[in-house]
Protein backbone atom coordinates (compact mmCIF):
# COMPACT_ATOMS: atom_id res chain seq x y z
CA UNK A 1 0.00 0.00 0.00
CA UNK A 2 1.63 3.18 -0.85
CA UNK A 3 1.79 5.83 1.47
CA UNK A 4 -0.63 8.86 2.17
CA UNK A 5 0.73 11.93 0.89
CA UNK A 6 1.53 14.39 4.44
CA UNK A 7 0.15 17.34 3.22
CA UNK A 8 -3.61 15.04 3.72
CA UNK A 9 -2.98 15.44 7.38
CA UNK A 10 -3.48 19.14 8.19
CA UNK A 11 -6.07 21.63 8.62
CA UNK A 12 -7.08 24.36 6.41
CA UNK A 13 -6.22 27.94 7.65
CA UNK A 14 -10.09 28.97 6.40
CA UNK A 15 -9.02 31.67 4.08
CA UNK A 16 -12.56 32.20 1.99
CA UNK A 17 -14.12 34.90 -0.02
CA UNK A 18 -12.11 37.72 1.80
CA UNK A 19 -8.73 36.11 0.94
CA UNK A 20 -10.22 35.12 -3.13
CA UNK A 21 -11.14 38.97 -3.20
CA UNK A 22 -7.73 39.83 -2.02
CA UNK A 23 -5.73 37.96 -4.07
CA UNK A 24 -7.61 39.09 -7.30
CA UNK A 25 -8.21 42.31 -6.36
CA UNK A 26 -3.95 42.16 -5.04
CA UNK A 27 -2.83 40.74 -8.63
CA UNK A 28 -4.72 43.50 -10.58
CA UNK A 29 -3.49 46.24 -8.21
CA UNK A 30 0.04 45.09 -8.73
CA UNK A 31 -0.59 44.21 -12.42
CA UNK A 32 -1.57 47.41 -12.83
CA UNK A 33 1.13 49.43 -11.60
CA UNK A 34 3.62 47.39 -13.43
CA UNK A 35 2.00 47.79 -16.68
CA UNK A 36 1.77 51.07 -16.23
CA UNK A 37 5.23 51.69 -15.13
CA UNK A 38 6.32 49.53 -18.20
CA UNK A 39 4.62 52.10 -20.49
CA UNK A 40 6.12 55.03 -18.99
CA UNK A 41 9.48 53.57 -18.97
CA UNK A 42 9.71 52.11 -22.14
CA UNK A 43 6.53 53.11 -24.27
CA UNK A 44 5.76 56.42 -26.33
CA UNK A 45 4.95 59.35 -25.19
CA UNK A 46 1.54 58.86 -26.87
CA UNK A 47 0.78 55.70 -24.58
CA UNK A 48 0.59 58.18 -21.72
CA UNK A 49 -2.68 58.23 -21.18
CA UNK A 50 -2.86 54.31 -21.03
CA UNK A 51 -0.21 54.48 -18.08
CA UNK A 52 -1.85 56.86 -16.05
CA UNK A 53 -5.06 54.59 -16.01
CA UNK A 54 -2.46 52.30 -14.45
CA UNK A 55 -1.44 54.39 -12.02
CA UNK A 56 -5.01 55.27 -10.79
CA UNK A 57 -6.46 51.93 -10.75
CA UNK A 58 -3.48 50.69 -8.67
CA UNK A 59 -3.58 52.92 -5.90
CA UNK A 60 -7.13 52.41 -5.19
CA UNK A 61 -7.39 48.84 -4.88
CA UNK A 62 -4.19 48.72 -2.64
CA UNK A 63 -6.23 50.55 -0.14
CA UNK A 64 -9.51 47.85 -0.13
CA UNK A 65 -6.99 45.08 -0.42
CA UNK A 66 -5.96 46.47 2.97
CA UNK A 67 -9.18 46.30 3.98
CA UNK A 68 -10.07 43.32 3.39
CA UNK A 69 -6.74 41.75 5.14
CA UNK A 70 -7.32 43.37 8.21
CA UNK A 71 -11.47 42.14 8.25
CA UNK A 72 -10.24 38.83 7.03
CA UNK A 73 -8.32 38.71 10.89
CA UNK A 74 -9.65 37.13 13.82
CA UNK A 75 -9.02 40.27 15.59
CA UNK A 76 -8.86 42.89 13.13
CA UNK A 77 -8.07 45.97 15.80
CA UNK A 78 -4.49 43.69 15.98
CA UNK A 79 -4.30 44.51 12.16
CA UNK A 80 -0.55 46.54 13.27
CA UNK A 81 1.17 43.65 15.11
CA UNK A 82 1.96 42.15 11.39
CA UNK A 83 4.37 45.36 11.52
CA UNK A 84 5.34 46.21 14.81
CA UNK A 85 6.14 43.78 18.08
CA UNK A 86 3.58 44.36 20.24
CA UNK A 87 5.31 44.44 23.14
CA UNK A 88 8.24 46.47 21.64
CA UNK A 89 6.32 48.55 19.16
CA UNK A 90 9.41 47.81 17.24
CA UNK A 91 9.48 46.76 13.79
CA UNK A 92 9.30 43.14 13.24
CA UNK A 93 9.83 41.40 9.74
CA UNK A 94 10.33 37.34 8.89
CA UNK A 95 12.27 37.27 5.63
CA UNK A 96 11.02 33.52 5.72
CA UNK A 97 7.70 33.84 6.38
CA UNK A 98 5.48 35.44 2.80
CA UNK A 99 2.80 36.67 5.46
CA UNK A 100 5.46 38.86 7.51
CA UNK A 101 6.91 39.76 4.11
CA UNK A 102 4.18 40.67 2.29
CA UNK A 103 2.32 43.04 5.07
CA UNK A 104 5.37 45.01 4.70
CA UNK A 105 5.33 44.84 0.65
CA UNK A 106 1.73 45.86 0.75
CA UNK A 107 2.73 48.81 2.72
CA UNK A 108 5.42 49.78 0.77
CA UNK A 109 3.59 49.11 -2.37
CA UNK A 110 0.94 51.26 -0.88
CA UNK A 111 2.85 54.55 -0.09
CA UNK A 112 4.68 54.04 -3.65
CA UNK A 113 1.39 53.73 -5.83
CA UNK A 114 0.26 56.37 -3.74
CA UNK A 115 2.89 58.85 -4.71
CA UNK A 116 1.70 57.64 -8.60
CA UNK A 117 -1.54 58.52 -7.98
CA UNK A 118 -0.56 61.82 -6.86
CA UNK A 119 1.55 62.24 -9.13
CA UNK A 120 -0.92 61.83 -11.93
CA UNK A 121 -3.84 63.83 -10.20
CA UNK A 122 -1.10 66.77 -10.23
CA UNK A 123 -0.52 66.25 -14.24
CA UNK A 124 -3.91 66.10 -13.99
CA UNK A 125 -4.37 69.37 -12.59
CA UNK A 126 -6.70 68.10 -10.70
CA UNK A 127 -4.59 68.43 -7.33
CA UNK A 128 -2.96 71.88 -7.39
CA UNK A 129 -1.47 72.14 -4.03
CA UNK A 130 2.38 71.10 -5.18
CA UNK A 131 2.80 70.95 -8.55
CA UNK A 132 6.44 69.18 -8.09
CA UNK A 133 4.84 66.18 -7.52
CA UNK A 134 4.10 65.47 -10.86
CA UNK A 135 7.96 64.98 -10.98
CA UNK A 136 6.85 61.43 -9.44
CA UNK A 137 6.22 60.18 -12.57
CA UNK A 138 8.81 60.15 -15.65
CA UNK A 139 11.07 60.75 -17.29
CA UNK A 140 12.52 62.87 -14.98
CA UNK A 141 15.02 60.72 -12.44
CA UNK A 142 12.76 61.17 -9.40
CA UNK A 143 10.09 59.96 -11.52
CA UNK A 144 12.10 57.15 -12.97
CA UNK A 145 13.45 55.65 -9.48
CA UNK A 146 9.69 56.00 -8.44
CA UNK A 147 8.27 54.00 -10.94
CA UNK A 148 10.85 51.12 -11.19
CA UNK A 149 10.46 51.25 -7.34
CA UNK A 150 7.21 50.18 -7.18
CA UNK A 151 6.81 48.61 -10.48
CA UNK A 152 9.26 45.71 -8.78
CA UNK A 153 6.73 45.57 -5.60
CA UNK A 154 3.76 45.29 -7.91
CA UNK A 155 4.92 42.13 -8.81
CA UNK A 156 5.87 41.19 -5.75
CA UNK A 157 2.23 41.80 -4.80
CA UNK A 158 0.80 39.95 -8.02
CA UNK A 159 2.96 36.75 -6.85
CA UNK A 160 4.20 36.94 -2.97
CA UNK A 161 0.41 35.21 -2.43
CA UNK A 162 1.10 32.37 -4.40
CA UNK A 163 4.42 31.41 -2.63
CA UNK A 164 2.25 32.39 0.75
CA UNK A 165 -0.13 29.55 -0.01
CA UNK A 166 3.28 27.21 -0.89
CA UNK A 167 4.81 27.94 2.54
CA UNK A 168 2.29 25.85 4.32
CA UNK A 169 2.03 22.10 4.41
CA UNK A 170 -2.07 22.24 2.38
CA UNK A 171 -2.52 20.07 -0.30
CA UNK A 172 -1.93 21.07 -3.98
CA UNK A 173 -0.66 25.03 -2.55
CA UNK A 174 2.40 23.13 -0.89
CA UNK A 175 2.50 20.21 -3.69
CA UNK A 176 3.77 22.78 -6.53
CA UNK A 177 6.04 25.37 -7.03
CA UNK A 178 4.65 27.17 -9.62
CA UNK A 179 1.63 29.40 -8.13
CA UNK A 180 3.36 32.44 -8.01
CA UNK A 181 4.21 32.34 -11.21
CA UNK A 182 0.78 32.16 -12.40
CA UNK A 183 -0.18 34.54 -10.39
CA UNK A 184 2.39 36.79 -10.97
CA UNK A 185 1.40 36.11 -15.03
CA UNK A 186 -2.67 36.08 -14.13
CA UNK A 187 -2.07 39.19 -12.19
CA UNK A 188 -0.44 40.80 -15.18
CA UNK A 189 -3.16 39.58 -17.47
CA UNK A 190 -6.89 40.74 -15.20
CA UNK A 191 -4.83 44.29 -15.03
CA UNK A 192 -4.45 44.52 -18.95
CA UNK A 193 -7.84 43.70 -19.48
CA UNK A 194 -9.20 46.01 -16.74
CA UNK A 195 -6.75 49.21 -18.36
CA UNK A 196 -8.75 47.80 -21.60
CA UNK A 197 -12.09 48.14 -20.38
CA UNK A 198 -11.36 51.48 -18.84
CA UNK A 199 -10.11 53.10 -21.77
CA UNK A 200 -12.51 51.55 -24.14
CA UNK A 201 -14.14 54.81 -25.51
CA UNK A 202 -11.48 57.44 -24.09
CA UNK A 203 -10.47 59.33 -27.28
CA UNK A 204 -7.15 60.71 -25.80
CA UNK A 205 -6.04 56.74 -25.37
CA UNK A 206 -4.38 55.89 -28.76
CA UNK A 207 -5.95 53.08 -30.79
CA UNK A 208 -2.12 51.66 -31.09
CA UNK A 209 -1.93 52.17 -27.67
CA UNK A 210 -5.20 49.52 -27.11
CA UNK A 211 -3.56 47.35 -29.58
CA UNK A 212 -0.09 46.85 -27.63
CA UNK A 213 -2.26 46.55 -24.05
CA UNK A 214 -4.19 43.90 -25.95
CA UNK A 215 -1.02 42.04 -27.34
CA UNK A 216 0.22 42.32 -24.13
CA UNK A 217 -2.28 40.29 -22.84
CA UNK A 218 -2.25 37.51 -25.15
CA UNK A 219 1.35 36.84 -24.29
CA UNK A 220 -0.02 36.90 -20.85
CA UNK A 221 -2.66 34.24 -21.58
CA UNK A 222 -0.21 31.92 -23.90
CA UNK A 223 1.68 31.82 -21.08
CA UNK A 224 -0.78 31.41 -18.27
CA UNK A 225 -2.23 28.73 -20.18
CA UNK A 226 1.38 27.04 -20.30
CA UNK A 227 2.19 27.44 -16.43
CA UNK A 228 -1.53 26.29 -15.47
CA UNK A 229 -0.32 23.32 -17.42
CA UNK A 230 3.34 22.97 -15.70
CA UNK A 231 1.45 23.49 -12.73
CA UNK A 232 -0.80 20.27 -12.91
CA UNK A 233 2.02 18.18 -13.97
CA UNK A 234 3.59 19.30 -11.19
CA UNK A 235 1.33 18.04 -9.20
CA UNK A 236 1.48 14.72 -10.20
CA UNK A 237 -0.49 12.50 -7.88
CA UNK A 238 -1.86 15.52 -6.03
CA UNK A 239 -3.61 16.57 -9.32
CA UNK A 240 -6.37 13.56 -8.29
CA UNK A 241 -7.86 16.62 -6.24
CA UNK A 242 -9.13 17.97 -8.66
CA UNK A 243 -11.33 15.18 -10.53
CA UNK A 244 -14.63 16.58 -9.05
CA UNK A 245 -16.19 20.18 -9.59
CA UNK A 246 -13.47 22.12 -8.84
CA UNK A 247 -11.66 20.75 -12.66
CA UNK A 248 -14.50 21.02 -14.37
CA UNK A 249 -15.03 24.78 -13.12
CA UNK A 250 -10.98 25.08 -13.93
CA UNK A 251 -11.13 23.53 -16.99
CA UNK A 252 -14.33 25.65 -18.47
CA UNK A 253 -14.13 28.55 -16.27
CA UNK A 254 -10.38 29.50 -16.22
CA UNK A 255 -9.26 27.70 -19.42
CA UNK A 256 -12.00 27.72 -21.84
CA UNK A 257 -13.84 30.98 -20.81
CA UNK A 258 -10.88 32.69 -19.26
CA UNK A 259 -8.18 32.15 -21.98
CA UNK A 260 -8.82 30.16 -25.03
CA UNK A 261 -12.43 32.10 -25.42
CA UNK A 262 -10.12 35.73 -25.11
CA UNK A 263 -7.33 34.42 -27.16
CA UNK A 264 -9.68 34.14 -29.88
CA UNK A 265 -11.20 37.32 -29.44
CA UNK A 266 -8.06 38.78 -29.72
CA UNK A 267 -7.31 38.10 -32.67
CA UNK A 268 -10.08 39.55 -34.94
CA UNK A 269 -8.84 42.71 -35.80
CA UNK A 270 -10.26 45.94 -34.97
CA UNK A 271 -8.60 46.86 -31.48
CA UNK A 272 -11.05 48.14 -29.10
CA UNK A 273 -13.94 46.87 -30.19
CA UNK A 274 -16.99 44.56 -28.81
CA UNK A 275 -14.87 41.37 -28.94
CA UNK A 276 -11.92 43.32 -27.17
CA UNK A 277 -14.07 44.29 -24.11
CA UNK A 278 -15.69 40.75 -23.97
CA UNK A 279 -12.67 39.17 -24.27
CA UNK A 280 -11.50 41.65 -21.44
CA UNK A 281 -14.42 40.53 -19.11
CA UNK A 282 -13.97 37.31 -19.78
CA UNK A 283 -10.34 37.48 -18.58
CA UNK A 284 -11.19 38.93 -16.04
CA UNK A 285 -13.94 36.17 -14.76
CA UNK A 286 -11.00 33.50 -15.56
CA UNK A 287 -8.69 35.41 -13.26
CA UNK A 288 -10.92 35.59 -10.48
CA UNK A 289 -11.86 31.88 -11.12
CA UNK A 290 -8.49 30.80 -11.16
CA UNK A 291 -8.04 32.08 -7.23
CA UNK A 292 -11.43 30.58 -6.18
CA UNK A 293 -10.38 27.09 -7.47
CA UNK A 294 -6.99 27.54 -6.00
CA UNK A 295 -8.09 28.82 -2.48
CA UNK A 296 -11.45 26.88 -2.01
CA UNK A 297 -10.94 23.42 -3.49
CA UNK A 298 -8.59 22.35 -0.75
CA UNK A 299 -10.49 23.91 1.92
CA UNK A 300 -12.21 20.19 2.65
CA UNK A 301 -9.95 18.10 1.70
CA UNK B 1 17.03 27.40 30.44
CA UNK B 2 15.61 24.81 31.93
CA UNK B 3 15.65 21.31 30.40
CA UNK B 4 13.76 20.61 27.32
CA UNK B 5 10.33 19.07 28.60
CA UNK B 6 7.79 17.41 26.61
CA UNK B 7 5.12 14.29 26.30
CA UNK B 8 5.74 10.84 25.61
CA UNK B 9 2.32 9.23 24.97
CA UNK B 10 2.12 5.48 25.19
CA UNK B 11 -0.81 4.41 23.28
CA UNK B 12 -0.95 0.54 23.75
CA UNK B 13 -1.64 1.73 27.41
CA UNK B 14 -5.01 4.36 26.71
CA UNK B 15 -8.23 3.00 27.68
CA UNK B 16 -9.72 6.30 25.99
CA UNK B 17 -11.65 7.50 29.21
CA UNK B 18 -10.79 11.49 27.84
CA UNK B 19 -9.66 12.24 31.44
CA UNK B 20 -6.79 14.06 29.54
CA UNK B 21 -9.16 16.30 27.38
CA UNK B 22 -11.59 17.25 30.67
CA UNK B 23 -8.65 17.96 32.91
CA UNK B 24 -6.99 19.92 29.76
CA UNK B 25 -10.30 21.51 29.55
CA UNK B 26 -10.74 22.36 32.97
CA UNK B 27 -7.12 23.88 34.20
CA UNK B 28 -7.13 26.17 30.50
CA UNK B 29 -10.45 27.10 30.95
CA UNK B 30 -11.82 25.85 27.29
CA UNK B 31 -15.81 26.00 26.77
CA UNK B 32 -17.59 23.75 25.62
CA UNK B 33 -18.12 23.69 21.96
CA UNK B 34 -21.36 24.51 20.23
CA UNK B 35 -22.29 26.10 23.46
CA UNK B 36 -22.80 23.00 25.13
CA UNK B 37 -25.48 21.23 23.00
CA UNK B 38 -24.08 17.70 22.58
CA UNK B 39 -23.75 16.57 18.65
CA UNK B 40 -22.74 13.19 18.50
CA UNK B 41 -20.20 12.19 15.25
CA UNK B 42 -22.44 9.39 14.12
CA UNK B 43 -19.81 7.02 12.87
CA UNK B 44 -17.36 6.52 16.21
CA UNK B 45 -17.62 6.58 19.80
CA UNK B 46 -15.23 9.30 19.57
CA UNK B 47 -17.41 12.85 19.52
CA UNK B 48 -14.85 15.06 19.89
CA UNK B 49 -13.67 14.35 16.83
CA UNK B 50 -10.59 16.66 16.17
CA UNK B 51 -7.75 18.83 17.75
CA UNK B 52 -8.95 22.67 17.27
CA UNK B 53 -9.00 25.96 19.16
CA UNK B 54 -10.98 24.72 21.82
CA UNK B 55 -9.83 20.94 22.03
CA UNK B 56 -5.97 20.96 22.97
CA UNK B 57 -6.45 17.33 23.97
CA UNK B 58 -7.85 14.66 21.65
CA UNK B 59 -8.67 11.25 22.38
CA UNK B 60 -8.61 9.20 18.91
CA UNK B 61 -10.67 6.50 18.59
CA UNK B 62 -9.06 3.93 15.62
CA UNK B 63 -12.10 1.11 15.38
CA UNK B 64 -11.10 -0.78 13.12
CA UNK B 65 -14.03 -3.95 12.48
CA UNK B 66 -14.49 -6.10 9.90
CA UNK B 67 -18.35 -5.94 8.56
CA UNK B 68 -18.97 -8.83 10.20
CA UNK B 69 -18.01 -8.05 13.30
CA UNK B 70 -15.64 -11.35 13.79
CA UNK B 71 -12.32 -9.58 14.91
CA UNK B 72 -11.53 -6.13 15.47
CA UNK B 73 -9.65 -3.82 17.34
CA UNK B 74 -9.09 -0.75 18.82
CA UNK B 75 -6.28 1.47 18.71
CA UNK B 76 -6.37 5.06 21.09
CA UNK B 77 -4.26 7.58 21.27
CA UNK B 78 -4.52 10.57 23.32
CA UNK B 79 -3.00 13.39 20.75
CA UNK B 80 -2.00 16.40 20.84
CA UNK B 81 0.55 19.73 20.01
CA UNK B 82 3.80 17.87 18.68
CA UNK B 83 6.05 20.74 19.94
CA UNK B 84 8.49 20.27 17.40
CA UNK B 85 12.16 21.37 17.73
CA UNK B 86 11.85 22.54 14.04
CA UNK B 87 8.55 24.46 13.82
CA UNK B 88 6.16 25.23 11.22
CA UNK B 89 3.66 27.30 12.78
CA UNK B 90 6.72 29.10 14.98
CA UNK B 91 8.46 29.41 11.63
CA UNK B 92 5.40 31.74 9.42
CA UNK B 93 4.21 33.41 12.38
CA UNK B 94 4.20 37.20 10.99
CA UNK B 95 3.67 38.64 14.44
CA UNK B 96 5.97 36.76 16.89
CA UNK B 97 3.04 35.22 18.84
CA UNK B 98 4.23 32.01 18.57
CA UNK B 99 7.61 31.68 20.57
CA UNK B 100 9.42 28.68 21.73
CA UNK B 101 10.20 28.31 25.88
CA UNK B 102 12.69 27.89 27.88
CA UNK B 103 11.21 24.25 28.38
CA UNK B 104 11.87 23.72 24.43
CA UNK B 105 8.24 23.63 24.17
CA UNK B 106 6.13 25.78 21.24
CA UNK B 107 3.38 28.62 22.66
CA UNK B 108 0.93 30.68 21.14
CA UNK B 109 0.55 34.18 23.28
CA UNK B 110 -3.13 34.68 23.11
CA UNK B 111 -2.49 38.68 23.47
CA UNK B 112 -0.42 39.13 20.53
CA UNK B 113 -2.08 36.76 17.56
CA UNK B 114 -4.07 38.41 15.62
CA UNK B 115 -6.00 35.80 13.89
CA UNK B 116 -4.15 35.26 10.47
CA UNK B 117 -4.47 31.47 10.55
CA UNK B 118 -1.01 31.47 8.63
CA UNK B 119 -0.16 28.77 11.04
CA UNK B 120 -3.23 26.69 10.74
CA UNK B 121 -1.83 25.52 7.09
CA UNK B 122 1.36 25.53 8.36
CA UNK B 123 1.27 23.00 10.55
CA UNK B 124 2.08 19.43 9.38
CA UNK B 125 -0.14 17.84 12.04
CA UNK B 126 -3.30 19.78 11.62
CA UNK B 127 -2.83 20.69 15.72
CA UNK B 128 -3.66 24.67 15.52
CA UNK B 129 -6.87 26.02 14.71
CA UNK B 130 -8.64 29.51 15.91
CA UNK B 131 -10.70 29.49 18.90
CA UNK B 132 -14.14 31.45 18.55
CA UNK B 133 -13.95 33.14 21.55
CA UNK B 134 -10.93 34.74 21.40
CA UNK B 135 -10.14 34.98 17.48
CA UNK B 136 -7.20 34.01 17.62
CA UNK B 137 -5.29 30.69 17.14
CA UNK B 138 -4.96 28.33 19.93
CA UNK B 139 -3.53 25.10 20.89
CA UNK B 140 -1.48 22.96 23.95
CA UNK B 141 0.61 24.92 25.57
CA UNK B 142 2.45 21.93 27.30
CA UNK B 143 0.56 23.55 30.28
CA UNK B 144 3.13 26.64 30.41
CA UNK B 145 1.72 28.18 33.19
CA UNK B 146 1.74 24.99 35.61
CA UNK B 147 5.75 24.56 34.19
CA UNK B 148 6.82 27.64 35.49
CA UNK B 149 5.74 27.00 39.25
CA UNK B 150 7.14 23.35 38.93
CA UNK B 151 3.58 21.58 38.29
CA UNK B 152 3.16 18.92 35.37
CA UNK B 153 0.64 19.14 33.02
CA UNK B 154 -3.15 18.97 33.56
CA UNK B 155 -3.39 16.24 31.27
CA UNK B 156 -0.45 14.13 32.02
CA UNK B 157 -1.37 14.15 35.88
CA UNK B 158 -4.69 13.27 35.64
CA UNK B 159 -3.97 10.03 32.94
CA UNK B 160 -4.87 6.76 35.07
CA UNK B 161 -3.50 4.82 33.16
CA UNK B 162 0.44 6.54 32.43
CA UNK B 163 -0.33 6.35 28.99
CA UNK B 164 0.84 10.22 28.88
CA UNK B 165 4.27 10.38 30.59
CA UNK B 166 5.68 13.94 31.23
CA UNK B 167 9.73 14.44 31.76
CA UNK B 168 12.54 15.65 30.06
CA UNK B 169 13.46 14.86 26.90
CA UNK B 170 16.64 12.63 27.90
CA UNK B 171 14.25 10.47 30.44
CA UNK B 172 11.15 9.87 28.34
CA UNK B 173 13.45 8.83 25.28
CA UNK B 174 15.00 6.16 27.39
CA UNK B 175 11.03 5.28 28.91
CA UNK B 176 10.04 5.08 25.23
CA UNK B 177 12.81 3.06 24.18
CA UNK B 178 12.81 0.41 27.19
CA UNK B 179 8.63 0.53 26.41
CA UNK B 180 9.32 -0.60 23.02
CA UNK B 181 11.75 -3.25 23.93
CA UNK B 182 9.03 -4.79 26.36
CA UNK B 183 6.57 -4.89 23.94
CA UNK B 184 8.61 -6.21 21.45
CA UNK B 185 9.84 -9.09 23.65
CA UNK B 186 6.07 -9.78 24.20
CA UNK B 187 5.37 -10.60 20.65
CA UNK B 188 4.01 -7.12 19.47
CA UNK B 189 7.01 -6.71 16.68
CA UNK B 190 4.60 -3.35 15.36
CA UNK B 191 5.81 -1.50 18.23
CA UNK B 192 7.77 1.74 17.22
CA UNK B 193 8.48 4.82 18.36
CA UNK B 194 7.00 8.17 16.19
CA UNK B 195 9.08 11.50 16.47
CA UNK B 196 11.51 10.57 19.22
CA UNK B 197 14.73 11.04 17.23
CA UNK B 198 16.18 13.72 15.76
CA UNK B 199 14.93 12.96 11.93
CA UNK B 200 11.50 14.22 12.21
CA UNK B 201 11.28 17.69 12.46
CA UNK B 202 14.33 18.27 14.92
CA UNK B 203 12.73 15.68 17.09
CA UNK B 204 9.16 15.85 18.91
CA UNK B 205 8.95 16.78 21.93
CA UNK B 206 5.71 15.09 22.40
CA UNK B 207 5.97 12.00 20.87
CA UNK B 208 4.15 8.61 20.64
CA UNK B 209 4.41 4.83 20.95
CA UNK B 210 2.46 3.40 18.03
CA UNK B 211 1.64 -0.14 17.05
CA UNK B 212 0.53 0.44 13.39
CA UNK B 213 1.47 2.87 10.68
CA UNK B 214 1.43 6.70 11.19
CA UNK B 215 -1.53 6.89 8.71
CA UNK B 216 -3.50 4.46 10.74
CA UNK B 217 -3.80 7.03 13.28
CA UNK B 218 -4.04 10.18 11.85
CA UNK B 219 -0.65 11.26 12.08
CA UNK B 220 1.01 12.21 8.72
CA UNK B 221 4.04 9.70 7.49
CA UNK B 222 6.64 12.26 6.41
CA UNK B 223 6.12 15.76 8.25
CA UNK B 224 8.22 18.41 6.86
CA UNK B 225 8.67 22.28 7.09
CA UNK B 226 6.29 24.64 5.04
CA UNK B 227 10.00 26.72 4.38
CA UNK B 228 10.92 23.58 2.38
CA UNK B 229 9.01 25.59 -0.75
CA UNK B 230 10.28 29.03 -0.20
CA UNK B 231 13.31 29.68 -2.06
CA UNK B 232 11.92 26.82 -5.43
CA UNK B 233 8.35 29.12 -5.01
CA UNK B 234 9.99 32.11 -5.38
CA UNK B 235 12.30 31.74 -7.88
CA UNK B 236 9.80 30.59 -10.15
CA UNK B 237 7.97 33.63 -8.98
CA UNK B 238 11.09 35.80 -9.93
CA UNK B 239 10.62 34.17 -13.73
CA UNK B 240 6.95 34.90 -13.83
CA UNK B 241 7.68 38.98 -13.04
CA UNK B 242 10.41 38.91 -15.55
CA UNK B 243 8.70 37.03 -18.10
CA UNK B 244 5.88 39.88 -17.72
CA UNK B 245 8.61 42.60 -18.06
CA UNK B 246 9.93 41.18 -20.77
CA UNK B 247 6.37 40.93 -23.15
CA UNK B 248 5.51 44.50 -21.41
CA UNK B 249 9.00 45.76 -23.23
CA UNK B 250 8.25 44.20 -26.13
CA UNK B 251 4.57 44.79 -26.61
CA UNK B 252 4.76 48.34 -25.66
CA UNK B 253 8.09 49.46 -27.51
CA UNK B 254 6.17 50.20 -30.82
CA UNK B 255 8.97 49.22 -33.21
CA UNK B 256 11.87 51.33 -31.86
CA UNK B 257 9.69 54.77 -32.55
CA UNK B 258 9.74 56.92 -29.17
CA UNK B 259 8.17 60.46 -30.48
Amino acid sequence: MSEIPSTLFTETPHWRWLIVFYFFLGGIAGGAYVIAALIDLFGPLRFRPLARLGYLVAFPLVVICGFLLTVDLGRPERFWHMLFASETLRPIIKWWSPMSVGAWALLVFGFFSLLSFLAVLTEDGRLRRWPALARLRPAGILGTIVVILGGLLGLFIAGYTGVLLAVTNRPIWADTHLLGLLFVISGASTAAALLMLLARRRPVVDAEGLHSLERFDSSMLVLELLALLALIISLGGMARLWLNAWGVLLFLGVVVLGIIVPLLLYRRPRAGGLATAGAAVLVLLGGFLLRVVIILSTERV
Amino acid sequence: MAEPMGFFTDTTVCIGCKACEVACKEWNQLPAANGGVNTLSGDSYDNTRRLDGLHWRHVKFVEQFPTDRTGGRWLLMSDVCKHCVQAGCLEVCPTGAIIRTEFDTVVIQSDVCNGCRDCIGACPFGVIDINPVSGTAQKCTLCYDRLQVGLEPACSKACPTDSINFGTITDLRKRAEARVGQLRAQGENRAHLYGADDKMLGGLNSFFLLVDRPEVYGLPPDPKMPSRNLKPSSWMTVLGGVLVGLAGLVSFRTRGSRP
